[in-house]
């Protein structure tokens, strides 16, 4: 089984290893939007605004650890279709268990480059220190990454059934989710109806927990507790909606589709 | 190694009554065929005979409405995974991703069969095919030629028991097709190999398959040894059979044969 896993991440090891485009991908955006989102908290601190300016470069920092654990998955996927690869890792004897764990393990080391890589920017530019979130800060990107991934099951079952019309949900979903997310503002700024809607993802938990350890110290183990367990809801939803559309594929030949578009 | 589920008597591959249907258009009308270890199998047809789409149940790419497929005595649709280490698939409309080198995709793809040290056989295979010169280079840098013999290392990497090839020559220049149909004749002899091939060029299929059978709109038209079906329909080639199936399908549909022997009888 580690054989196969560790097969598909060493064909990412591989691709990364010499492509400026895909390492482009974990520093560059990331980077330049907390360059940009630096410089406004830094006009928005002149603007005696301090507390303002730890939640938005937190804000940030988070933000693309969610982005990034879905794209992990929808990209490493969409990636063999635009290689016309698909069907020799189908007709490998990995399971899709085995290749998911692989594309996960793949996200998660460049989620924990690229957050390292922006927290020592924050730190040494804009005096923004993210370990002030102590210990609780694992929790905080773990239920992210564990969101992302829910995300982007869903988002990868759809490409499956609808292919290369649908590649634009890469990028498109993570933006449905982020206004509702409250990932700049808190969640008492968006109208009550909205607010419940809210509260039923769990990257809302997760960015109203920074906002409270950055302006109290204290970490709310209980809302990380209700954020890993809509975790779990999620991807086991995801999981089921993912092995269900795979199995409507073969069921229709959109594999073989697929491959050829 | 996996324990093998077949004796040689038994047929390797086993499709009984498979149909495919895709809405209102039927890709498979009830097939039944078999073949026996060792054999080299031609599914042809003219586009949209149902050739891939048969290559595709029998790899698990495509789940059949009904009908079985017994692969080396089990059936694809319980045992994907333990069939699916045992065979392999080269076709001229797959590639290897672009972007690594030759020598990174068939490391990556020996571990996805299981080889952890397989540097020294896949050497050998990058030899077979005289294509150990491109080891280092981007796979996207190879010409279609180097290209179609680096799916084919590919495809050897497990020894595989059966082999499923989908025009493997499609797009090579003579020199180079008659090549790697050398290799793979050579590979099927010293080996026992099966082939399951489909082609456009019927001398290719002359020379390479021990039985064809001919698909018409998802259907058998035709079945049996290249010379006794050109002799049976009084055809003066393969080539001049195909054309007429082709245009006029429906006329064959009564002459069959030769499929059904049991493996092992001469």
């Amino acid at each position: 089984m580690w054989l196969r896993i560790s097969a598909i991440v060493m064909r990412y090891f591989f691709l990364h290893r010499r492509s400026v485009a895909r390492v482009m991908e974990i520093f560059f955006w990331p980077v330049m939007n907390l360059i940009v989102w630096g410089f406004v908290t830094h006009y928005l601190k002149e603007l005696a605004l301090p507390k303002t300016v730890l939640f938005l470069l937190g804000s940030v920092i988070l933000w693309d650890v969610l982005y990034r654990s879905q794209q992990g998955i929808t990209l490493a996927i969409t990636e063999e279709f635009w290689v016309k690869n698909i069907i020799n890792i189908f007709i490998s004897p990995i399971s899709i268990a085995e290749l998911l764990t692989a594309i996960c393990i793949v996200g998660i080391i460049k989620s924990v480059v690229t957050t390292i890589v922006l927290g020592l920017l924050a730190f040494f530019f804009y005096r923004f220190n993210l370990l002030t979130a102590g210990p609780g800060l694992v929790l905080f990107l773990g239920n992210l990454l564990l969101f992302g991934w829910a995300v982007g099951l869903f988002t990868m079952a759809l490409i499956f059934r609808y292919g290369r019309a649908a590649e634009a949900l890469i990028w498109g979903v993570p933006f449905l989710i982020q206004p509702v997310s409250a990932v700049f503002y808190p969640v008492s700024v968006l109208p009550t109806w909205l607010q419940k809607i809210a509260y039923l993802l769990p990257s809302t938990y997760v960015f109203e927990g920074m906002r409270q350890v950055l302006a109290t110290g204290v970490t709310d183990i209980s809302i990380l507790g209700v954020s890993f367990g809509l975790n779990l809801i999620y991807l086991f939803l995801g999981a089921l909606y993912f092995s269900w559309m795979l199995r409507k594929v073969r069921e229709m030949g959109y594999l073989s589709r697929l491959h050829l578009e | 190694m996996q324990q093998k589920a077949v004796n040689t008597h038994d047929p390797i591959t086993e499709v009984s009554k498979l149909t495919k249907r895709f809405g209102k258009l039927t890709a498979l009308d009830s097939l039944s065929f078999r073949v026996c270890r060792g054999d080299i199998l031609g599914l042809l047809g003219p586009n949209g005979a149902g050739k891939t789409t048969a290559i595709h149940c029998m790899l698990g790419l495509i789940t059949p409405t009904s009908g079985s497929i017994r692969i080396l005595g089990l059936d694809i649709g319980r045992h994907r995974r333990r069939i699916l280490a045992q065979v392999n698939f080269s076709s001229a409309y797959t590639s290897l991703p672009s972007n690594l080198t030759v020598i990174e995709n068939l490391i990556v793809f020996a571990r996805l069969y299981g080889l952890k040290s397989a540097r020294g056989k896949i050497d050998t295979l990058l030899e077979l095919f005289e294509i150990a010169e491109t080891a280092g280079q981007l796979t996207g840098s190879l010409s279609s030629g180097q290209l179609t013999r680096l799916n084919l290392c590919k495809a050897f990497l497990n020894d595989p028991e059966i082999l499923f090839l989908d025009e493997p020559t499609a797009s090579l220049d003579p020199d180079i097709a008659a090549k790697v149909r050398d290799r793979l004749h050579d590979l099927q002899r010293q080996r026992g190999l099966t082939m399951i091939y489909t082609s456009h060029n019927m001398q290719e299929v002359e020379q390479m398959c021990d039985r064809v059978i001919f698909l018409a709109k998802g259907r058998i038209v035709m079945q049996g040894p290249p010379a006794e079906i050109i002799k049976r329909s009084n055809r003066s080639s393969l080539e001049d059979l195909f054309i007429a199936i082709a245009r006029n399908g429906h006329l064959y549909e009564t002459i069959t044969g030769q499929g059904d022997e049991p493996c092992g009888s001469e």
